[in-house]
This record gives C-alpha cells, structure tokens and sequence, in this order.
C-alpha cells in the first residue's frame, strides 16, 4: 500500500488535524507520501521541512505556485489527480476540514472513485467505520474501488506527530497554473482562545443564553478554564453568535476532555456534534431537558447564577 | 437571461424522526416512517427560486432519485415554484445502494442533456452525512464548485459567492456554468401555499431509468453492517456550582 496524505498548513504552522489524519493513515500500512502545497518558497519549505521529520513519512511531495496561495478546490484537485496518475497510490487521505470536504470527493468525480466521508475506524485497508443520521448509526463499509478516498474525522483518531525522522522532500515541478474560480477574501474569527476543535475544554451555549451580549459569561468562565467557546445551532440561528461556533451534526464535531453545555437542551442533532466528549456536564434549569441522558454530571439550576458561581469557585 | 438551473431533491426521513437501526444490521428502519425533503436541498431550491424571481434564471429543473414516493418530494419541490420535475426511478432494494457516485453520474448526464448552467444542491443529505455529491459532480463536468455557501451573488457572467469554512467565513467568484452547495444560513425556504400546490398537479414531470441516461449505478461501497452507536448512561445530578466545581478538580480537568 502506499497512501497520499494531504497536509493542511498555514502561515507555515501544520494544522493539528495532520496529526489525526497521519495516525488514521498509519493504520493502512505501507509507504506514506505527504502532500504540501502553498505559496512561497520560504513557507512551502518550512512546513515540508516539519513534515519530514514526522514519524511514519517516507518522502514529502511540495508544490510551490501561487495558485496555491488560497485554498481553492479546483487547482488543488489537479494536483492530487496528476500525483496519482504519476505515483498511482492505493489511499488518499485528507482532514474532514472544510478543505478536505471540498477536495476529496472532486478529486473522486475526476477519478470515478466513491469517496469515503469523515471516516472515524479503520478495519483493514478496504473496510471502514463512519457514522449516519447524525450519528444515530454506526456503518462499516467496504470499498470495491482499487483507489480508496477518504477524509478523517479529528476526534476519532488519536495525534501522532513526533519528530524524529528524516524523509527525503520532492518538489514538483510542472504544475496546471489554470483556476476556474478566484479567492476573493475571508473573514475569519480571531481569539487568543483556543480552537474549538482542538481544545481540550469546550464550553456551548444555547437558546438559554438569550442574547449574544449573554455570551460573556461563557466567554469568562472559558478564560478561567481555558476552555474554547462554542455554541448549539439554535444559539446560531438566533442569532446570538457566528456559525462557526456551531457544534452538531451540521456544524463542528468535537469530542474534548470535558464538555459543559449550557442552556442547551440536547437535540438529537447537537449530540451528534459532541456525544463523543470524554465528559460531558449539562447545566439547564429544566429536569427533563434531553441533555441530562448523556451527561456524565447535571446541575438543574438557572444558568445566570450558576455559571457566576462556578466563575467564583475558579476565583477563590 | 434563458439561465437554466438544476437542483437536486433528495427524499430523506424526516429530520424529527428517532431512526432505528434493523435488528439484522442491514440498515435503518424506513417503512412506515415520516419522509421529507432534505433540508439543505430546501434551501437549494429557495435560493433558485429567488435567482429565477430576479430574473437570473428563467428554468428550474428538479431531480430526484429513489423509489416512487420521490415524485411527492418532486411534487413539493414544483409547489415551491420549480417548473419541471424528472424522477429517475431506482426501486428498492437497489435504491438502498445507490451511493452519491451514481448519483452525481446521473446528475451530470442530465446537466448535459438539459443544457444546465447553474447546479444547486444541498451541501449533504441528512441521512448518509456524505456531503460529497456536488462536489464528485463538479468534478465530472470540470465546472468551478463553491460548497457550504450562505450567500450568492451573480454579477453578469459572474457569481460571488460567500461560504462557511472553519475558521469563518470566505468569499470566492465563479464563473458559470458552475456548481453550488447550500448551507443552512444561505436563505429561509419558503412554504408551498394551497394554491401553488394545486398548480404544481399540472406541471411536467418526466420518469426515466438511470440504465436510460446510460449510468450504472452499482454500488461501489459495500455495506458490511449498520450499528447502534453505544448507548451513554446518563450520570449523576450534582447539588450547586460548587458541588460541580469539586467533581471536576477531582477529575483532574483543572488545577
């Protein structure tokens, strides 16, 4: 076997998911190539030169071209399509970013492969595990495809990304230079917390919050327990913060160390995004809220003062 | 602008829905329960009725692949205000093995065959969760893709699009022909009032067969088994902020 990995970087920082989506494609055995592309010698050779020293990584292909300074689907797909005609690997394996979404399954379509989604087990190098119906069933399949395309869910897979080793990095050099669409700009949420996807503490809120003004206290108590703040997608369609705060079936998974939701409920599809959590603790002034099915500890109190109590607790 | 659109209507189990996992493991339970148009698909479709109501486009061509009962979901979809409907009929049992690759093989022969410009589909179907069939279909037909947009925008042979990534948002351009995704935030879908829906019953909806658009549709990911996801005990109910405060220390979660 031998599995092409795409890495996701920026500003010449591997993004975490790397390392889940390296320890999934370990468990395919055989050779693992990764795939760096970007702008910018300087930054393109920086990240390559992290990558190579991963353990499990025996070349590193980079591609330099400013058509890769933005992540755009349509260059990046001619890339992968042009590596596997050159390499023909038997795995291509991308985070279940944003990115990786867009960019597996067209990289499928050029290559009359079935892709196979955010997939959270690995049996053998044909059968996978995902989940359906927000997670309300478990499928394994297996691929009948001589190509297996695949995209990693970052809380299934534990991180594997130490250093000590030393691959041999390849540039590429001819390179499709044609785009179909053009980045225009991106606005993205800046704060000094940390990411809801890679903390190890996330705090949510909901509809009990009532406004986005109420948010600050999640915002506090996340400060003192340097927690990321997220939110369910009733909070979002109210519009009391941004979407990429929304954790659930149509927003993000995530599964930290301990979960504390907030005003939440507990729909069927906000589980789907956070049921994995190690702990989950749900605090809601309603008894009967679904949230306390799944919650390891539940505080049946009014959230206005339980949550400036426990920010007290962290004060003392 | 003689603009065509095309816009796929999945029919899913309606999202309210509890589903329950067959006890032999094959799949989910379907018969007998509530079925709907995906959401996503909704909004799909509302943001090309508001593209056709502001004169972007002059067609809207709804598909749906599956079983008979599809036509209904078609049936809603000519009631929102698409004009004609194709159903391309997949019976059971195959219709529980037709997988996004089909699909958007299916997709793309009609594209060509309507002469389509513009793609709108949902960004995933809330029962597979694949999120993959717009964007395997902007791969076949080479067109530019914007997926989980929330906002579209068409300046002359050009569509800017704003769309949902993880750290934010990012806006991209297009050109058409070109394919979309929707996400949840793109628009609100509108109601078929009784009156639309009266004058749906007379719009066209054609049936054909995938082996018809020339497309095989065996699956090419073979389903092993469909589980119940482990079940997670509720726990304990702690006094005050201060009881929770203490268990958690105790678990060592903060120093």
């Amino acid at each position: 076997h031998s599995t092409l990995l795409c890495v996701e970087h920026e500003n010449g920082q591997v993004n975490p998911s790397t390392g889940h989506t390296l320890s999934a494609s370990q468990k395919i055995g055989g050779e693992i190539f990764c795939l760096v592309a970007g702008h910018g010698c300087n930054e393109v050779n920086i990240v390559a030169n992290t990558v190579s020293k991963f353990i499990g990584i025996s070349k590193v292909l980079v591609a330099s071209s400013k058509i890769f300074k933005h992540p755009l689907v349509e260059p990046y797909t001619n890339l992968i399509v042009s590596l596997q005609k050159q390499y023909n690997f038997s795995h291509i394996s991308m985070s279940a970013s944003s990115f990786g979404k867009a960019v597996i399954p067209r990289v499928a379509g050029k290559l009359n492969v079935a892709p196979i989604s955010e997939i959270t087990g690995i049996m053998s190098p044909e059968t996978y595990v995902r989940t359906v119906y927000a997670s309300n069933a478990i499928l394994t399949i297996t691929s009948t495809d001589a190509l297996k395309l695949f995209t990693v869910r970052s809380t299934a897979f534990p991180t594997s990304l130490q250093q000590d080793n030393c691959a041999s990095v390849d540039r590429i050099e001819s390179i499709d230079q044609t785009t179909m669409s053009e980045w225009k700009c991106h606005s993205l949420s800046l704060s000094n917390r940390p990411q809801l996807s890679s903390a190890k503490i996330v705090i949510s809120g909901g509809r009990g919050l009532k406004s986005g003004d109420n948010f600050n206290i999640l915002y506090k108590l996340a400060g003192k327990m340097g927690a990321a703040v997220g939110a369910s997608r009733a909070a979002v369609d109210a519009g009391f913060v941004s979407n990429e705060l929304q954790v659930g079936q149509t927003g993000k998974i995530v599964a930290p160390q301990l979960y504390i939701a907030v005003g939440i409920s507990g729909a069927i599809q906000h589980l789907a995004g956070m049921k994995d959590s190690k702990t989950i603790v749900a605090i809601n002034k309603d008894p009967d809220a679904p949230i306390f099915q799944v919650a390891d500890y539940g505080l049946v109190a009014d959230l206005f003062r339980a949550i400036p109590e426990l920010i007290i607790c962290f004060e003392k | 602008m003689s603009r065509r659109i095309l816009v796929g209507c999945k029919r899913v189990i309606d999202y309210a829905v509890k589903i329950r996992v067959k006890p032999d493991k094959t799949g989910v339970v379907t018969e007998g329960v509530k079925h709907s148009m995906n959401p996503f698909d909704e909004i799909a479709l509302e943001e090309a009725i508001r593209l056709k109501e502001k004169k972007i486009a002059s067609e809207i061509v709804v598909v749906s692949c599956g079983p008979s009962q599809c036509q209904e979901t078609l049936r809603t979809a000519l009631a929102m205000g698409a004009d004609r409907g194709i159903h391309v009929e997949v019976p059971n049992p195959e219709y529980e093995g037709l997988q996004p690759l089909a699909v958007a093989r299916i997709l793309q022969r009609l594209s060509e065959r309507e002469k389509i410009d513009i793609v709108i589909l949902g960004k995933q179907a809330i029962d597979d969760d694949c999120n993959q069939t717009g964007q395997i279909l902007s791969g076949m037909l080479d067109w530019p893709i914007g997926t989980f947009v929330s906002k579209v925008e068409v300046e002359g042979e050009r569509i800017n699009l704003t769309r949902e990534i993880d750290g934010g948002l990012e806006e991209i351009s297009v050109g058409i022909p070109c394919v979309i995704t929707a996400d949840l935030r793109l628009n609100e879908p509108r109601y078929a009032t009784l009156p639309n829906i009266m004058k749906a019953k007379k719009k066209k909806l054609d049936v054909c067969k995938p082996g018809d658009l020339g497309v095989d549709i065996t699956p090419r990911l073979i389903v092993v088994s469909v589980e119940e996801p482990p079940v997670r005990e509720a726990g304990v109910k702690v006094e005050d902020a201060q009881s929770l405060f203490d268990v958690l220390k105790k678990e060592g979660h903060f120093n």
